[in-house]
Formats: C-alpha cells, sequence, structure tokens
C-alpha cells in the first residue's frame, strides 16, 4: 500500500536487545500504526497483483516451458553444503501445478523453484531442511511447502528453521495432513497451516477454529498447469497450500513491511467465515 | 498372511471406489524403486512385481511428500498416459493416491485406477482413501515384523537402532554411512 498507511518502520534491520526497551524510545519503535478499524479484503489484498514478491515453491521442480507457470526466476536443488543450478525441470508434475497456483492467483509475483524431491536426490528430510534454509537465507517473502515430514529427527531443525523464518518477514505456507498421523512442518505457530476446502474460488478462504489446520483454501478440483503444455484437475492439502501462497503474495505487494503477524491477523479479518468479513 | 491382506486391500480399495484397478506400490529403498506388490482389478496380471523409478512420477511425489493426492484428466498429460498405457495396458483418465505411513516411514503407496467420475470429488473420498492406505501400511508393518521379529534380534543391534532414531540428521547420516560401511566389510 505505497507504505502510507504504515508509520515509519524502525528497528527493522537492527538488533533490539531481548530484555529492555527504554521507554522513551517507545515511540520510536511504532510500526503499522494505521491498520483500519475494519480490515476489508480491498484494504488487505484489492488491486494487487503480487508484483515484486518472490514466492519459493519447494518441491519437485518445475516446468521452466509451461505457458501458466510464466518465467521461473531461478531453479535450484540442495547439493553438498549448499545449492546448485537445477536443470530437472519437474520429474513429478507437483511443483509446476504450485507454481502454476501460485502465478494465477498472483500473476506479478517471482516465482523459485528448489527441487528437494525427484531424480538425484538423497535423503528428502535433510534436502527439506537445505533447500528450505537456502530459501529463507535467499530472502524469499513466501515459501510454498506443500510436503511433510514424518521423522521426529527433523523436528528440532526444522522448528529452528520456521522461526528463523518467522522472523525474517518469510511466511512459510505449508499444507496440512490429512491422513492421521504426526508430520512437520505444518503442526507449528510459526507457520501457516493449509487444508483443502470444496469450494471453487481461488482466492475463498476461512479460517479454523480449532487448530493446528488455521486456514482452508481451495483444494479440490483444481485446473493445474503440468509438465509438457498439459492441464490436469487435482485435489488434496497440497493444492490449498499454494492458494493461500498467492494470496499472501498479493498482500506483502501492497504491503510490504508487514510481519508474517501482521499477515496472519490480515487472513484472520478477511476470511470468510470471520462474521466481520460478512458484512463487507 | 500380510500378503494375504495387502491384496485384500487392493481388493476392498478396487470395489469400495467402484475403480477399474487398484493397485498397492512398496518402496525398495536400496534398489530406488517402487514395486507392485497387490494389484487388484484390470492389468493385474501385467502389472504385478512390476517396478518403476522411486522418484519419478505422481507414485513417486506421494511416496516423498507423503501427501495425498487425486488427479483426473491425467491422460491430458502425455509422459504420464504412455507410462501408464505401457505399465498396465490401459490408459487411466484419473488417479487417487495416499501414502503407506508407519511412524516415522513412508513404506510405499496406495493408487486408485479410474473411480467412476463424479460431479465433484468429495472428501470423504480422500479419507477414505487414506484409512486403507493405513490399513495396508499396517499389513506391510506386520510382514516386517514377521521377518524380523525383534526378540531374535541381538540386544546390541535394537540398542544401535534406538539410537539412531535419537540422532540428529547429520550425525544419523554420517552414522547411517559408516553402518553401511561396516555391513559392506561384513
Amino acid at each position: 500500500m505505497s507504505g502510507s498507511r504504515f508509520a515509519r518502520v524502525t528497528g527493522a534491520a537492527e538488533e533490539l536487545p531481548a530484555y529492555a526497551l527504554p521507554v522513551e524510545q517507545a515511540s520510536e519503535r511504532r510500526v503499522l500504526a494505521d491498520w483500519p478499524h475494519v480490515v476489508t479484503r480491498e484494504w488487505a489484498w484489492g488491486g494487487s497483483s503480487g508484483e515484486g514478491v518472490r514466492v519459493c515453491i519447494v518441491d519437485s521442480g518445475i516446468d521452466p516451458d509451461h505457458p501458466l507457470v510464466g518465467t521461473v526466476r531461478e531453479a535450484v536443488t540442495p547439493a553438498g553444503e549448499g545449492v546448485e543450478t537445477d536443470e530437472h525441470g519437474d520429474a513429478n508434475g507437483h511443483g509446476t501445478a504450485c507454481a502454476g497456483i501460485v502465478r494465477a492467483i498472483a500473476p506479478d509475483c517471482e516465482i523459485a523453484s528448489v527441487r528437494v524431491l525427484g531424480p538425484d536426490i538423497g535423503g528428502t528430510g535433510r534436502d527439506l531442511l537445505a533447500g528450505l534454509r537456502w530459501a529463507i537465507d535467499s530472502g524469499y517473502a513466501v515459501i510454498n511447502l506443500s510436503l511433510s515430514t514424518t521423522r521426529r529427527a527433523f523436528i528440532e531443525p526444522l522448528h529452528e528453521l520456521a522461526d528463523r523464518a518467522y522472523f525474517r518477514r518469510c511466511v512459510i505456507v505449508s499444507a496440512a495432513h490429512n491422513l492421521p498421523v504426526d508430520s512437520w512442518p505444518w503442526r507449528f505457530a510459526s507457520v501457516l497451516s493449509v487444508a483443502g476446502h470444496t469450494g471453487n474460488d481461488p482466492r475463498e478462504f476461512y479460517v479454523n477454529p480449532t487448530p493446528p489446520v488455521e486456514f482452508l483454501a481451495r483444494g479440490v478440483d483444481v485446473e493445474v498447469p503440468w509438465p509438457g503444455g498439459a492441464t490436469i484437475r487435482v485435489s488434496g492439502n497440497s493444492l490449498a497450500a499454494p492458494h493461500l501462497a498467492g494470496i499472501c503474495a498479493l498482500i506483502m505487494a501492497k504491503h510490504p513491511t508487514v510481519t508474517p503477524a501482521q499477515l496472519k491477523s490480515m487472513l484472520y479479518l478477511t476470511a470468510a467465515n470471520v462474521d466481520a468479513a460478512q458484512t463487507r | 498372511m500380510s500378503d494375504g491382506l495387502l491384496h485384500s486391500t487392493a481388493q476392498l480399495a478396487q470395489a469400495v471406489f467402484g475403480a477399474r484397478a487398484a493397485s498397492i506400490l512398496l518402496h525398495d529403498d536400496s534398489a530406488g524403486e517402487l514395486w507392485f506388490a497387490a494389484v487388484s482389478g484390470v492389468g493385474a496380471d501385467v502389472v504385478t512385481g512390476l517396478r518403476i523409478p522411486d522418484s519419478t512420477g505422481v507414485a513417486g511425489w506421494v511416496l516423498s511428500a507423503r501427501q495425498p493426492i487425486v488427479l483426473e484428466d491425467v491422460a491430458s498429460d502425455p509422459r504420464y498416459a504412455a507410462e501408464m498405457a505401457a505399465l498396465s495396458g490401459y490408459q487411466p483418465k484419473g488417479l487417487m493416491a495416499a501414502p503407506l505411513l508407519a511412524d516415522e516411514r513412508s513404506l510405499g503407496v496406495l493408487e486408485v485406477l479410474d473411480r467412476p467420475q463424479r460431479a465433484q470429488f468429495s472428501l470423504v473420498e480422500l479419507d477414505l482413501l487414506g484409512l486403507l492406505a493405513q490399513q495396508a501400511a499396517i499389513a506391510v508393518g506386520l510382514e516386517q515384523d514377521a521377518g524380523h521379529p525383534r526378540g531374535q534380534i541381538p540386544a546390541v543391534i535394537g540398542q544401535l537402532w534406538d539410537t539412531l532414531d535419537r540422532l540428529d540428521p547429520e550425525r544419523r547420516e554420517r552414522a547411517e554411512s559408516l553402518l553401511d560401511a561396516l555391513a559392506q566389510l561384513l
């Protein structure tokens, strides 16, 4: 929102001591001073195309030639201690589908791929950590993660990464599991967890009053791009996550200083099943 | 017994969804492959025992991502259609797939091909698919337990396994490399 509705964001890039704040400096620390009395969708993302927001799809890769995906800014895959350029495209199809959903909602965002599934991938959990770490440290504003791990050994490092993202103004949108199993990172409070609903409006989402799943976005019978120039119809929670990731991109383009905590509040207040939202 | 359970689950999945076929693919981690362990319906004679890479295709995604997925109109994906036609002898239009999860492991994938088209896919169907996948995972677990009853494993191996389970990912990876080397030496 061209920054005008926000007070000066001081301290965003500097370290605050964790233990104390001199009260005379408190006024210098104000952020987001101008929330409207009623948060509407128009205020939250009206007119936004996601321009300039960097979205990273951590999945099976992306078909860079599919017209419904558009330009893929960069494509990497974990290798050694870091990442290397990925030229495999998408050997599964799913990453391309997610990218297409984000592109359809936020047409002017920048999309990148970190491939953590598919050919030449070692331990899925290890590569997931490496890919996620790279995306966070590379400054991506939105990370779509439509997969999860059931291995408890990864809980702690995943939790650290989720919190690191949260404090770096990077929102991880994570697909919830709809089988009765424990998996992560979607259960963490510092990510946005998403399950599917059966509606057909790509921008309609609901808040879930009984977490750990926090939001419900379109996830059933979604037409998506698929490698080889095709389109197919797909259902599953993994398709709901990129819908919310796209909406996050719209909001972050309009409100560049928004933090994940504020973003979650905006999503809450504009969810279709929140009473206040019914009147606007 | 568990082999029968797997086939029974595949038959049940085919019957419940009114599908043309249902398959249970098990993961062979060392070979990097998924193999058709139990198949019910069209293509059962051709497909049973076949092996496919575990890193590609929809089944590969479901195995690794540990998420179920439902695809319609898969015939519009030329790569997939050709692959499936070659494997099963016919070209499916729709596919449901769910991972077989047991504790921390992803043991394989349950696939249901061509259930009748309905006006709209139902979330209940996805729940049902998940329950059937869970049953298949239990069957596979029973088979593995029968093959390696815990009571017959030397205590030190059990302790090693428990320790390995608690390690952080990097240390676990190093420990697994060490064990691989030991296994080769032996």
